[in-house]
């Protein structure tokens, strides 16, 4: 008896040990690196905004509130405002033009649907700033839409180095993240749901607001934020296709890094990126568990 | 249901949107002229020009350089990892953390590692590029190869440990192969997304060792040249055929298990 | 009264439904029965406007049916999955039809109030789908479909999903709604004893074809095609050719049957396994000998297997209780001629 719970616990004991070699073994090496390239450069991010900024960059470590009053001065927040905008409009142009793709998609027969998708992805998968300079290539002063327009006795515009193409530019490089957890709800639908609803009587329309809108919310508010998450802090679009003004938040935080060499401001900006995101991140989860 | 016909519009703009760009760059890449806009006559002119462009071949040198190594640094510490995080921790502050270097905007990662280099004093160069883009890689790794794992036979691993196989042992000879699949998926996900990275590899790299996106970003910042055409129509072939070799190899995985 | 003729329907080469004709009373209890595939529920959902057949006509009491959308169609359907809607509760899901006849609020809150007292739900009006066990989630499901009052409601595959105890409630429950409310029900089934305790009449469906058209004990008693014979219930079947005193069989002689179908007409005969009389010993007499290869007891009657010489499958006998003949015993199997069904083959 006594013979059985010593060897008992020795074997508790010996098997304790050989968990902890395993987390030691499996997660020590992923989770120092973390630690020292992801979680400690955050930490730093997040602490210079409590910091004063050095005469010719880096910091003076002396506590202020002054980057934050800064956030507040119209000429930063008319462009944190503006980037809000024009990444909502990305996103709602998106979300419009996404849905009734996805929900095409989603009904092909099974052939079909997996062609579809893959040509949704593929532009995806294509280096992010070839597709932005075929933009400039059909839009620019001279570009092909131009000269088709000019064949026609119209124009030339100017279409580049604007809000518009920025937008443009926004929609055309994250539609796909827009389309794919859409259609991924809208498939995982029950079609009986839909049929269900016509047979009490609803039409196309109603069965849509009523039964088909609610149910794939999820991935509606995922496609959402996988659109306006990396078009609010987006700086290469709006350099490129909108003219190279500071015209949304990330050439902000971009030029005080690289420029102006404000590091304690410029980890500010960052921060009111990063808290915008908590809060939709918040209202995924809210959404996903209501669902 | 049927499908309601007028669904049909958005569903071909959508595709129109897409590939118009696309298809306009491919072809203008042949235009035999000077200019990147107006089509003059059929040539391949402009990639005998690419062809001699130093500072394209040094960009796309330094790409894939970085893009490997920080694929085999990823690949190994993510598979590790997610093994980790599924068979040894129920931490959901450290699922929250693998996850993060996913959700995280480019820009908040790219001046965090920019700060933190000057902080340790460290110069820049490929290898901080590297590293930097092991930090993203690692989570896609992470993510991909614990999918699988959840969807891995637990018994199998246990019969191991029941005919008295170490758990080194089950790991490599158990565990692994069963991972295989997933683990390659995530490390051509790790190498592609290196690959196109730009923000990140614009604040670590160094100015002398610009990464291929880097010189295609001052290319077409300083300018739009007919080059650029042919280079993109070049990474657009090289795209395209990875993906559709990786979703045929899938769907033979899928059609075999 | 619901008229359909001569509806065909295909899907690629496969034949669904092939000029379905027939008349489906007023208030009756209606069943659509067959094996999957057999175009059943291709008709149902033709019915309730999901598809259309290739051609055809569907009348209910003398209006066109088929030029209607779905949604217009005096018509419900009561989902084999439910189709509950997961995020609405019990009384938004009753009351969502009588929403969209757009009828005035207190009207929707009494006539949902109602139903719900009628299927015994009224406690969970609250509550989601999810919530309910299987049996409620059906409840649910034909509330919401009756409380429109349709002039016609279907039901595919109703008890499929409920096991055994609970089946057996339902089945009585829904035929006393189907007598309160009076209206037709068409059930869709593959289950022949659902589709014979429900019904008024069965129609039997094989390869997109009506078979039969029947009330229940005429169907079981007298199958009028092969399909039927060996589809519904548990048959004994002998093939062979029609004669004055039953089947001259291949192989096992002459079989009493009675049939007014012409002397030498290639026929099957059907002997149900309760109508086969057995006696034990060599030397009785018996139109069938041979032994017992098996018997089971299923509690209220045991089912004997017995292997004639000349046949390759055993017969079946089913006898009242339990029955003191073991395995390997000779027996010898007899029936009235009045229990031989000859089919025409």
């Amino acid at each position: 008896m006594t013979r059985s719970t010593v060897s008992g616990a020795a074997a508790a004991s010996r098997s304790r040990r050989s968990r902890a070699l395993g987390r030691l073994v499996f997660l020590g090496p992923g989770l120092t690196y973390l630690i020292v390239l992801l979680l400690i450069p955050l930490a730093l991010v997040l602490s210079y905004t409590l910091f004063r900024r050095g005469r010719f960059g880096g910091v003076v470590y002396e506590a202020t509130g002054e980057n934050f009053t800064r956030l507040f001065d119209p000429l930063y927040l008319d462009v944190i405002l503006g980037s809000l905008r024009l990444a909502t409009i990305a996103t709602v142009i998106a979300l419009l033009v996404g849905y009734p793709t996805a929900y095409l998609i989603a009904m092909l027969p099974r052939k079909w649907k997996t062609v579809a998708l893959v040509a949704i992805v593929l532009p995806f998968w294509t280096n992010f700033l070839v597709r932005i300079y075929a933009w400039i290539v059909l839009l620019s002063g001279p570009g092909l839409v131009n000269s088709t327009l000019g064949e026609l006795g119209l124009g030339p515009f100017e279409f580049l180095y604007n809000q518009g193409t920025i937008v443009t530019g926004l929609v055309y490089s994250y539609l796909p993240l827009m389309v794919l957890p859409l259609y991924a709800a809208i498939e995982k639908l029950d079609p009986q749901l839909r049929e269900a609803s016509a047979n009490l009587g609803a039409r196309p329309a109603r069965t849509f607001v009523s039964v088909t809108l609610p149910l794939t919310l999820p991935g509606v508010v995922t496609g959402c934020l996988f659109v306006f998450v990396p078009s609010f802090g987006n700086f290469i679009i709006p350099e490129l296709l909108g003219g190279g003004r500071s015209i949304m938040v990330g050439n902000l935080i971009r030029d005080q890094f690289l420029k102006a060499r404000d590091w304690p401001f410029g980890s500010t900006l960052a921060l009111a990126l990063i808290a915008v995101l908590v809060v939709l991140l918040l209202l995924q989860a809210w959404s996903a568990r209501r669902a | 249901m049927r499908r309601p016909r007028l669904l049909y519009v958005p569903f071909w703009a959508t595709y129109l949107f897409l590939y118009a760009p696309i298809a306009v760059l491919v072809f203008m890449s042949f235009n035999s002229g000077d200019s990147p806009y107006s089509f003059e006559g059929f040539s391949l002119k402009w990639y005998g020009e690419l062809a001699g462009n130093a500072e394209i071949r040094h960009g796309l040198v330094n790409t894939l350089v970085v893009a490997l190594g920080a694929t085999v640094l990823a690949t190994v510490l993510g598979t590790l990892l997610a093994v980790g995080m599924a068979r040894h921790s129920r931490s959901k502050l450290l699922d929250a953390v693998s996850v993060l270097p996913a959700v995280l905007p480019d820009l908040v990662l790219a001046i965090g590692l920019l700060v933190f280099y000057g902080m340790i004093k460290m110069t820049l160069g490929l290898h901080s590029v590297l590293l930097a883009h092991t930090v993203f890689g690692m989570a896609f790794v992470a993510a991909v190869v614990r999918t699988r794992l959840t969807h891995a036979d637990t018994s199998l691993e246990e019969a191991s440990r029941d005919l008295g196989a170490g758990p080194v042992t089950t790991f490599l000879r158990i565990t692994l192969p069963q991972l295989a699949p997933g683990i390659a998926a995530g490390a051509l996900l790790a190498f592609t997304l290196s690959v196109d990275e730009f923000v990140i590899a614009f604040f670590t790299a160094a100015p002398t060792e610009p990464t291929l996106p880097i010189v295609i970003y001052s290319m077409v910042r300083f300018g739009v040249t007919p080059e650029i055409n042919a280079l993109a129509t070049l990474l657009l072939a090289v795209s395209f055929t990875v993906v559709i070799v990786a979703q045929r190899m899938t769907r033979l995985t899928e059609s075999l298990s | 009264m619901l008229q359909i003729t001569g509806v065909s329907r295909r899907f690629g080469d496969v034949t669904a439904l092939a000029d379905v004709s027939l008349e489906i009373r007023q208030g009756e209890f209606f069943a659509l029965l067959g094996p999957s595939g057999c175009g059943k529920t291709t008709l149902l959902r033709i019915l309730a406007g999901f598809e259309s057949p290739d051609s055809g006509a569907v009348t209910l009491d003398g209006e066109d049916l088929l030029g209607r959308p779905a949604h217009r169609r005096p018509v419900n359907l009561m989902f084999q999955s439910y189709a509950l809607f997961p995020h609405m509760t019990v009384a938004r899901n009753v009351a969502y039809g009588l929403e969209r006849e757009k009828l005035p609020k207190a009207e929707v809150r009494s006539r949902v109030a109602e139903v719900l007292e009628k299927v015994g739900l009224s406690a969970m009006a609250g509550r989601r789908p999810q919530q309910l066990s299987g049996g409620q989630r059906q409840r649910v499901a034909l509330a919401r479909a009756i409380v429109k009052r349709p002039r016609l409601l279907l039901l595919d595959e109703p008890l499929s999903a409920l096991d055994k105890k609970v089946r057996a409630e339902m089945q009585l429950e829904l035929k006393r709604l189907q007598h309160e409310v009076g209206i037709t029900f068409v059930v869709v089934t593959h289950d022949q004893e659902e589709a014979m305790s429900l019904a008024d009449r069965i129609a039997v469906f094989s390869a997109g074809r009506v078979e039969q058209v029947d009330a229940p004990v005429a169907l079981y008693e007298r199958p009028r095609t092969p399909f039927v014979a060996g589809f519904v219930g548990a048959n004994n079947i002998f093939s062979g050719r029609a004669c004055s005193v039953g089947l001259a069989s291949d192989g096992l002689g002459v079989l009493p049957g009675s049939s007014d179908l012409p002397d030498g007409t290639p026929a099957l005969l059907a002997v149900r396994p309760e109508r086969l009389r057995l006696d034990g010993g060599r030397d009785g007499e018996g139109v069938l000998k041979g032994e017992v290869a098996d018997v089971s007891f299923y509690g209220g009657v045991s089912h004997v297997s017995v292997a004639v010489p000349g046949r390759a499958e055993p017969v079946l006998a089913a006898t009242q209780g339990a029955t003191p003949i073991r395995a390997g015993a000779q027996v010898n199997l007899s029936w009235a001629a009045g229990d031989g069904v000859l089919v025409p083959q």
